[in-house]
């Protein structure tokens, strides 16, 4: 625990990659392989349950610490941090823990969840009282499930390899899949010969970049492959010894909740995994991505569901063949055998297909279609290259279509629900026309926590006049919304309707006056 | 005994303001820190070890008077004295005595040992009015020795990796404590002019401090005193690779320190920490105590709780809780 909270401390206390990947290097080749195994877990983001209910943890402190509830509550507003305000409220150490990290985590951490209120308070005083304060910070962070210490997953890999000399590519995609946080694991994890056993485990996915230049700069089209971008789930089809996984990109096993894929991978010969994206789909199209959170958000998938939003994995890159890790193949030879994998599969798995053109010109003009077909723009890939680890420059690109843009005043704000409930979230935005402003869309995300923070205090100091519950508040907070469609309307004031409305930025740069006009606005329509 | 009216904390028996935040005709002055040594009164009262500080503030022309601690002065019938805060060089408490009656006005304090100013010395009074910049009990300062041994590991290990170490501080007081706390052996120090000039006073005061030069072309590895408030980044830049550490007592925070992107924060304050809030206010024996600037309500309320007369006293001084992390706001010289 001593080693790993230094650690913790270290990754704090810099902003600079090389001292992060030179901090974690350090510790990994000190620390024991039952310590090592559950530092890396936690590095990259796995986390216990929520053990200990909040409120609880904050009463127990707040009588260790001889101050009442209140005061808790005023520290915490103070600290904006649960783990850390307990961390710094606490009476002052009086030693530190010499114990390791796997005997907190196993013997102490885990058992927490099986113990009565009484004793799992005891546990945590008893635990307190034994660390220093980073000890403390750090314990309380992994109690709270909140362990974040700004390192990605990119840059632990890049530690782990730094101390281990093992290709970082390699270590990304053994820490990939279904695995438990022990000695035996981390040996394996470091082993120089791959020894396997984990048929589920996908390969870390490839990612895009989004296209920051003139598409010509890419060189001649034929060294491009070009495809719909779609705005559905990302996933890997994983089918191995006669059994599918379906993987998201953020490592979760999926498959229970997509029968209907699940039910094409048997299909499959062994020994294949796919690339693509899931996708509510209906006669040939997408259905809005809304419908799809219908499907995920639940844990028993009724008839009713699989009839009123079936989905499928449009399948665009094959990565493993006959068992065989191809991720080094040309793009050109892995798309020739994906459509020769994906063939004979059943309707729950498609190919996605290959978006032809012949010039830039004529893919720009394709890519027009893409609101039509109701994806997100194009991908574009080039031919020779290999699958690749994580978000790299030059050989995937997202050539998204421009959302259209209006910088637009704050008039009304009226109070979100759930998380954002008693804080001003949902805003109603005017343009200008004669002189006045008039409501022009409504958007309710797109800001950060902070931002609908100062949003909501300039809200409430701010109100001009109340309707029930939405404030029209003074005209001066210009923001940029971004929608994707626009159309004319005889039902609203400013004669436009538009789809998708959401807030770009704030436009702290802009005075109320800046903002558009319903003129410039409707120079957007398209021609009749 | 005291007011607040629209120049600030007033005692109209006495006559005079104790550091009026607007022009005053009397002004008396714990420390020099800007927003309590405000230019433009008719005439000023200070202790004597803070005279130089408080003319660079409100100007060498001011009619300044000041007073040894512990001297006493009648002020239309009220007995005014001056005591150590240990706050930063010069800096007082007023006590004020009246028909019986003491009341003592803390201005800033911290009874932390400092070797650049004389200790804060407890009064005991009827009221006592109290700063409460870090008026919450996890704002708990950790030994000075310890921070200083921090800094200088710190520092130590930038030299090694030949970066130049770049340390924020409040220039009047932060920047001197620190300069006579650190092991200065270990390079050059260079420090900006807005922090030189402070450092200049301290020296003609009779503190010794240890030297310093120019930041223009130290060598990578030195140590440079730095405002706290922002900095050009051509400045940097000239400086070649840094580290950038802050000594505040906003540090104490990990939000405060990562908002400013800082390698390091040094949680080193000269206000009291909330256990030398609550000494300091049971040391004066006060069943009244007025709180001003900082965590007021806080600890208003648990001093009531704690039985005693307590009340919140809006003030303007800025000491208090600040976004940008800077212990007290300065104009930027």
């Amino acid at each position: 625990m001593k080693d790993f909270a230094a650690l913790y401390s270290m990754l704090d206390e810099t902003t600079k990659t090389n001292a992060k990947i030179e901090a974690l290097a350090g510790y990994f080749q000190k620390a024991a392989p039952a310590d090592a195994a559950w530092a890396v877990s936690f590095l990259i983001g796995r986390k216990p349950k929520r053990l200990i209910e909040v409120r609880k943890l904050a009463e127990w402190a707040s009588r260790e610490a001889g101050v009442p509830d209140w005061m808790f509550g005023e520290c915490y507003q103070a600290v904006g941090d649960l783990a850390e305000t307990i961390a710094l409220l606490l009476p002052p150490a009086a030693g530190s823990t010499t114990l390791p990290l796997h005997f907190w985590v196993e013997e102490r951490l885990l058992p927490l969840q099986q113990l009565e209120e009484a004793a799992q308070r005891e546990l945590m005083l008893e635990a307190w009282r034994g660390m220093d304060d980073r000890q403390r910070l750090v314990w309380n962070k992994l109690i709270t499930g909140a362990f974040r210490v700004g390192v990605s997953q990119n840059l632990v890999v890049r530690g782990l390899s730094a101390a281990t000399g093992l290709d970082a590519a390699v270590l990304a995609h053994r820490l990939m899949g279904d695995w438990q946080p022990t000695p035996q694991f981390w040996e394996t994890f470091i082993g120089i010969e791959r020894r396997d056993e984990d048929v589920s485990r996908p390969y870390p996915f490839c990612l895009a970049h989004p296209l920051d230049g003139p598409v010509e700069e890419l060189g001649p089209i034929a060294e491009w492959q070009a495809e719909w971008k779609w705005d559905g789930i990302r996933a890997q089809l994983v089918r191995r010894q006669r059994r599918t996984y379906l993987w998201s990109r953020g490592e979760e096993l999926i498959t229970d909740r997509f029968p209907e894929i699940e039910a094409a991978g048997s299909v499959l010969a062994d020994g294949a995994v796919l690339d693509g994206e899931i996708l509510p789909w209906k006669h040939g199209l997408p259905l809005p991505f809304a419908q799809m959170q219908r499907r995920v958000g639940r844990k028993i998938i009724t008839d009713r569901i699989l009839s009123e939003v079936p989905v499928v994995l449009l399948a665009f890159d094959l990565l493993e063949l006959d068992g065989e890790d191809v991720r080094e193949r040309e793009l050109r030879w892995r798309r020739a055998r994906l459509e020769e994998v994906a063939a004979p599969a059943a309707p729950g798995i498609l190919l996605s297909p290959l978006v032809e053109a012949a010039s830039w010109e004529e893919l720009a003009a394709r890519r027009t279609e893409a609101r039509r077909r109701h994806v997100e723009g194009l991908m574009l890939k080039r031919r020779e290259s290999p699958y690749r680890v994580g978000r790299r420059r030059g050989d995937w690109w997202k050539w998204k279509i421009q959302p259209y843009a209006v910088d637009a005043v704050l008039i009304y704000a009226q109070p979100g629900n759930g998380r954002r409930a008693s804080l001003f979230t949902d805003y109603t935005f005017g343009v200008w026309e004669g002189g006045q402003l008039v409501p022009f869309a409504k958007a309710y995300s797109g800001l950060t926590d902070e931002e609908i923070r100062r949003v909501d205090a300039f809200v409430r100091a701010n109100t001009q006049a109340r309707h029930g519950p939405v404030r029209a508040v003074k005209p001066e907070l210009v923001f940029e919304l971004h929608f994707e469609g626009i159309q004319r309307s005889g039902r609203h004031r400013s004669g436009v309707a538009v789809r998708f409305p959401r807030i770009a930025r704030w436009r702290t740069d802009k005075k109320p006056e800046d903002a558009d006009t319903v003129e410039t606005i409707k120079a957007l329509l398209p021609p009749q | 005994m005291l007011e607040i009216n629209t120049c600030g904390l007033y005692c109209a028996a006495g006559g005079f303001h104790i550091d009026p935040w607007k022009p005053a005709p009397r002004a008396v002055i714990t420390h020099a820190h800007s927003d309590h040594a405000c230019p433009g009164s008719e005439a000023y009262l200070c202790a004597a070890a803070s005279r130089q500080l408080v003319a660079a503030r409100v100007g060498e022309d001011a009619r300044i008077e000041t007073m040894e601690y512990g001297e006493t002065r009648d002020l239309g019938g009220v007995r005014l004295s001056l005591h150590p805060a240990g706050h930063i060089l010069g800096s007082c408490q007023a006590r004020l005595e009246r028909n019986g009656e003491v009341w003592v006005v803390s201005g800033d304090y911290k009874v932390q040992p400092d070797t650049t100013c004389p200790a804060f010395e407890p009064l005991r009074c009827h009221v006592f009015v109290t700063e409460s910049t870090f008026g919450l009990p996890i704002y708990r300062w950790p030994p000075q020795a310890e921070v200083f041994g921090e800094i200088d590991a710190w520092w130590r290990a930038n030299r090694e990796a030949g970066r130049t170490s770049v340390l924020l501080v409040y220039p009047l007081g932060k920047a001197q404590r620190v300069l006579a706390g650190i092991d200065c052996s270990a390079g050059p120090v260079a420090a900006r002019a807005s922090v030189e000039r402070f450092n200049a006073l301290y020296r003609q005061a009779g503190i010794a401090l240890p030297g310093t030069r120019p930041p223009a072309g130290v060598p990578p590895g030195a140590l440079v005193l730095a405002p706290p408030w922002t900095i050009p980044p051509a400045w940097f830049r000239r400086l070649g690779p840094v580290s950038t550490g802050m000594v505040s007592g906003w540090m104490r925070i990990r939000g405060t320190r990562r908002r400013r992107s800082l390698d390091r924060g040094f949680v080193l304050s000269d206000h009291a920490d909330w256990p030398g809030l609550l000494q300091a206010i049971e040391a004066t024996g006060a069943e009244r105590v007025r709180v001003t600037h900082g965590y007021r309500y806080p600890l208003v309320r648990w001093l009531r709780e704690r039985g005693l007369d307590a009340q919140a006293f809006e003030t303007r001084y800025t000491a208090e809780q600040d976004e940008t992390g800077s212990e007290d706001v300065e104009e930027i010289s």
